[in-house]
């Protein structure tokens, strides 16, 4: 079942290279960082990354004719979203005055504010680190990572989804997180795989391994 | 509160070995970076500082590489810092595979490099380091000032003010080391600590001074730091990141074990 040969999606921001080299390190066939719609939709699987601003990672989906090419494959394939790889499935972001997102995922993405609190203690923005991660659904991308295992994260907003039955993990830090999304083939993360460690290649194991059903 | 406190073993690395000095001098050669950072990940480090104090440009192709060599081989966050001027060597950076940068000397003449690269590159990925140093006389109210060229020159600016700017900025988090304690294996400065992560609404990593595993519990619970860094304890087999680990949840701090 590992033969896969995974597209990761390109659209000119950030560092792709360690999602890149963890799916190599798992056990990828072959990874493509590519923005060709033809390689994106040749691959038996899809990985839309995502670093950086909102706005600019929506923008350059959009001028690349990107954004249709994650809906077909959101259609057809394995998606994993990863970080604002994952907020831009949602509808709306607070983030850079406001930004429409693709709407894959009902709901929006928030920002944590600058008046967080647990209790007595102020909490720093971004939400930067290892946090613990509540599975809420039994899904494939789970499978043989333990209840509450730690996951790294980096990110100042975060998303509320509209939809509860489709939340496949949380965390919290002052609110209640959503740290992955799940509806039919499409799974997103809001927490980095790549750099979490042996649970997130575990994630990226499962993910390589997945027919897209569960 | 389940997000945990980091431990982030630092890299001083010269021309692709990790050297570890005493305030910048008496170099001594701690092995090859990628097998040193390897060695951290298994221990559970949370993340790696890989700091280039190489002194030339054509060596700069040598750490390139051997970030790559690292972020293909270790999947924990990895921050790269040392002489990082210009959007460019950001980029560079980020394309052999690091996930945060540090700017250092380059803030100080060029603040506006910082919110350059943070609209560039996204804050999560700018680590603003700030070299300070204590400047008031014992009985007097503290007060650190920023100091360049390895803790040896003044910039005149108060510590505490330059952190907050750095963040109005767009830093996305300060890597605060101490030039009166670096090396010297007595403990951070828990003052210049304190005082600057209650300021602040972006994480402080505290850095300089570990000598003990105490001080590491100190750096969070008294500095208030979210991460702290050392070097020399891990590098010459003192203490393992694991050991480190168990003592500071001992202390009731939050980690990942």
């Amino acid at each position: 079942m590992l033969s896969s040969h995974v597209a990761v999606i390109d659209y000119g921001m950030g560092n792709l290279h360690s999602v890149a080299k963890a799916l190599e390190h798992v056990g990828a066939r072959s990874v493509e960082v590519t923005s060709d719609p033809e390689k994106i939709m040749a691959a038996d699987r899809v990985v839309l990354p995502g670093v950086g601003a909102i706005r600019d990672c929506v923008s350059e989906l959009r001028q690349l004719g990107l954004d249709h090419i994650v809906r077909k494959v959101a259609a057809e394939k394995p998606l994993l979203g990863v970080c604002v790889g994952m907020q831009m499935l949602l509808e709306h972001s607070e983030e850079n005055g406001g930004v429409d997102g693709l709407g894959l995922f009902p709901g929006n993405v928030n920002f944590f504010g600058n008046d967080l609190h647990e209790g007595d203690e102020r909490l720093k923005v971004p939400h930067m680190g290892w946090n613990q991660v509540k599975q809420t659904i039994d899904h494939p991308l789970w499978h043989r990572i333990d209840q509450d295992a730690r996951f790294y994260f980096v990110h100042s907003y975060y998303a509320v989804p509209g939809k509860q039955t489709q939340l496949a993990g949380r965390c919290h830090y002052g609110v209640d997180v959503a740290a992955a999304l799940a509806q039919d083939n499409v799974f997103a993360t809001q927490f980095h795989p790549e750099k979490s460690h042996t649970n997130g290649l575990q994630l990226l194991q499962n993910f390589l391994a997945w027919d897209g059903r569960w | 509160m389940p997000l945990a406190k980091r431990i982030i073993p630092c890299l001083d690395v010269d021309n692709g070995r990790v050297v570890k000095g005493v305030k910048f001098e008496n170099i001594r050669d701690a092995g090859d970076p990628v097998e040193v950072a390897r060695r951290y990940n298994e221990q559970g480090a949370d993340e790696i500082t890989f700091l280039d104090i190489t002194a030339s440009h054509q060596e700069r192709d040598t750490t390139l590489h051997t970030v790559e060599r690292m972020a293909s081989q270790v999947f924990i966050p990895l921050t790269v810092g040392g002489g990082v001027r210009t959007v460019a060597d950001i980029r560079n950076l980020l394309n052999a595979g690091a996930d945060k940068v540090s700017i250092n000397t380059a803030a100080v003449f060029n603040p506006e490099f910082v919110g350059e690269a943070a609209d560039r590159f996204g804050s999560q990925c700018i680590v603003v380091a700030i070299d300070a140093k204590r400047v008031s006389l014992p009985g007097e109210t503290p007060r650190w000032e920023i100091f360049t060229h390895g803790g040896r020159k003044p910039t005149g600016l108060d510590a505490v003010a330059w952190a907050k700017k750095m963040e109005d900025l767009g830093a996305g988090e300060i890597l605060l080391t101490s030039m009166d304690q670096d090396g010297m294996k007595s403990g951070f400065d828990l003052g210049v600590t304190r005082a600057i992560s209650d300021t602040l609404h972006i994480p402080v990593i505290a850095s300089g001074g570990v000598g003990n595993l105490q001080h590491l519990a100190d750096g969070v619970l008294e500095g208030g730091a979210d991460a702290v860094l050392a070097a020399s304890i891990f590098h010459f087999g003192e203490y393992t990141v694991a050991q480190a680990k168990a003592f500071m949840a001992e202390r009731g701090i939050e980690m990942r074990l």
